[in-house]
């Protein structure tokens, strides 16, 4: 019987195929556009919470200063090599921890030059920030201690000087722009001569879009004696052992710094301990919430396409008011006037859902390509808005069909 | 209760003191002002009268499509005035088919598929519904003109479809309302004796109501209404 009734249906969409596709448009577009947007929008969290676990898994950030924002840094005292070997040593559950000075710098051979960032650290940093070595060599333990001329550069630094020419063995020459807090008058010009020993494996764009690429690691005796003339450290960056809460490391860390820092505890800390994880949770928390808002701003047009579908249904009813009292004469129920109707409004928002479920899928692969984040496809949504679609379905086709139902035979036989 | 139905013995359709009021109060109108009628298994009744006299209320009433306002009406022993609208909507299922004057075909839908619409609500298989819809389109004399559409058939032959439709249930009863109202005389004609056959071969007990004493004269029994009453009953003198 159900079987039958869908036949009917469908049969009776067939004859007005014109009027069918506007009508069930709205439910196409309000279906679409849910599912586009959670698709991109998961796509967008997965490529954050990838490229965040890219810079490293677990990643602690110790910067001198206290916690209140970027910008104000006057006074703060600066960390020293020893600081994160004490790290090292004395807080468990710590894999590697890498003291970190950077400044931006001109890189030239030959007769190219480019703007980079030059890192001064140690190996750790590589295991730190999730690098690997593409070609070439680490730095040796004697160069680490002695500070020798060498470097490590990224992808991109390698192009730009570069071309294509291998770049192993290659000297490039590096212009220090500033000489760090300490010493003397201003912007005093340092340079260095070093030799590449390395290359990194490209990690691409940041999801602040950054080139992570853009950048020549050196180590950080070097870049102390030869680019920033003291002893300072920029910041030191930990990676905490997986499975291990970094709450618990955070803590040691700050009593740790605290000690060696001399704060009686009366004193707030004059540096700052950041969890990669906390960043990572206000970045998907924000893509998610606009995820939901733009989500639900769709879904009003389903609740329209619906009001579309009843609207249709009532003047079908009306139409067919003739065959109505023809099928309740020769013995159709009611409620098999009523499913008729039913079956019918489901099936078009049914089928409207399918078209728009097809329609979100290609788009969504376009979409996803077009602005560069991973297309994941979500089967719960998918569901969801097909369920959905068929619901808006019975709701706003229920009306309609019970007005057929509930029509007298006699009268509805005489109608014109 | 008196048993004016007693001489015969097989009676499927008994009206006893059968009124029909339409609206209340001073706006009522009379419509049936107390019926009394007899019909038994196997017979051809026409009932005449001027428009107005009551006989398409009769026949509503008499087709389980509208209720009495008082009396009595019941179906092979069945009170039907106190049958439920799905109750009533099953004994059209099983036991009545209906002619209308208007055809009352669906549109843009073939003959085959009006012809098996009542047995979709009878739960037959489609073989079934098939088999019985492509014979009675037989009978009808409709052979070959199964997948054609109400538009594609002339009067005479949409008509013999609604029979088709109406029969295909092995209904106890037709109900044929001006089956011919809406046809040339030809063609009235040969819906009469289409009806006539049925009648005789197949035994369906047929109600018609018309205002044309020329196509009830094909009838065995004659019923004229005036003003809501039975003004007269009797068998028709050309037959008997």
């Amino acid at each position: 019987m159900l079987w039958n009734t869908m036949l009917l249906a469908l049969r009776e969409i067939r004859r007005n195929v014109m009027r069918s596709v506007l009508t069930i448009l709205g439910i196409v577009i309000g279906v679409a556009a849910v599912i586009i947007m959670v698709t991109i929008g998961g796509g967008a969290t997965v490529q954050v919470k990838e490229q965040i676990s890219g810079m490293g898994s677990n990643l602690l950030m110790v910067t001198p200063g206290k916690r209140l924002g970027p910008g104000q840094s006057s006074g703060n005292i600066p960390f020293k090599e020893a600081d994160a070997g004490a790290i090292a040593r004395e807080v468990t559950s710590v894999a590697a921890v890498a003291p970190v000075s950077s400044q931006s710098a001109k890189a030239v051979f030959g007769n190219q030059n480019w703007s980079t960032q030059v890192v001064g650290t140690t190996n750790q940093y590589l295991q730190v920030t999730n690098r690997s070595i593409r070609s070439g060599r680490q730095f040796t333990d004697s160069e680490i201690r002695s500070g020798a001329a060498v470097c490590i550069t990224g992808e991109t630094v390698v192009k730009k000087l570069f071309g294509s020419q291998e770049v192993i063995g290659e000297k490039i020459r590096l212009h220090g722009t500033s000489t760090g807090s300490s010493s003397s008058t201003g912007t005093t010009s340092s340079k260095l001569s070093c030799e590449v020993i390395g290359l990194l494996a490209a990690k691409g764009q940041s999801t602040m879009g950054t080139d992570q690429d853009d950048l020549v690691v050196i180590p950080l005796a070097t870049y102390q004696r030869r680019l920033a003339g003291n002893q300072d450290v920029g910041m030191i960056q930990i990676s905490v052992e997986e499975g291990i809460a970094t709450e618990k490391v955070q803590q040691d860390i700050v009593r740790l710094l605290r000690e060696r820092r001399h704060l009686s505890p009366s004193d707030d800390d004059n540096f700052n301990v950041m969890d990669l994880k906390e960043i990572v949770k206000m970045l998907t928390g924000t893509t998610q919430m606009m995820t939901a808002l733009l989500s639900a701003v769709a879904a009003v047009s389903l609740l329209v396409g619906g009001i579309g579908i009843m609207n249709i249904m009532l003047v079908s009813v009306t139409e067919r008011t003739r065959e109505i009292g023809i099928r309740l004469a020769i013995g159709a129920l009611e409620s098999e006037v009523l499913m008729q109707f039913l079956v019918e409004a489901v099936v078009l928002s049914s089928f409207g859902g399918l078209i728009g479920i097809v329609l979100a899928l290609a788009s969504s692969v376009w979409l996803a390509g077009v602005l560069r984040v991973p297309f994941v496809f979500n089967g719960g949504i998918v569901l969801l808005a097909f369920l959905f679609s068929a619901a808006v379905g019975v709701i706003f086709g229920y009306f309609p069909a019970l007005k057929a139902a509930r029509l007298d035979p006699i009268e509805a036989l005489r109608h014109e | 209760m008196t048993d004016f139905c007693q001489s015969n013995s097989q009676a499927l359709i008994e009206l006893q003191g059968v009124t029909k009021v339409y609206g209340t109060g001073q706006a009522a109108m009379h419509a049936l002002r107390g019926i009394d009628l007899c019909i038994s298994e196997g017979e051809f009744v026409a009932v005449m009268g001027a428009s107005g006299s009551g006989k398409s209320t009769c026949m509503n009433i008499l087709g389980c499509l509208d209720t009495a306002t008082a009396g009595s009406y019941r179906f092979k022993g069945i009170e039907v005035n106190r049958l439920t609208r799905n109750q009533r909507t099953k004994l059209r299922r099983f036991y009545l088919g209906f002619v209308f004057q208007g055809f009352n075909l669906l549109n843009r839908t073939s003959a085959l598929e009006n012809v098996e619409l009542p047995l979709i609500y009878r739960g037959a298989s489609a073989h079934e519904r098939r088999a019985q819809a492509l014979h009675a389109l037989k009978t009808v004399g409709l052979e070959g003109w199964e997948s054609h559409t109400p538009g594609e058939l002339s009067g005479g032959q949409q008509q013999r479809v609604a029979i088709a439709r109406a029969i295909v249930s092995r209904p106890t009863v037709l109900f044929a309302d001006e089956p011919t109202g809406n046809l040339d005389t030809a063609r009235s004609h040969e819906i009469m004796d289409l009806l006539t056959g049925l009648n005789r071969d197949q035994k369906v007990t047929i109600v018609m109501v018309t205002h044309e004493p020329d196509m009830a004269a094909y009838a065995r029994r004659i019923v004229r209404f005036v003003d809501g009453r039975v003004e007269s009953d009797e068998p028709n003198v050309k037959e008997a």
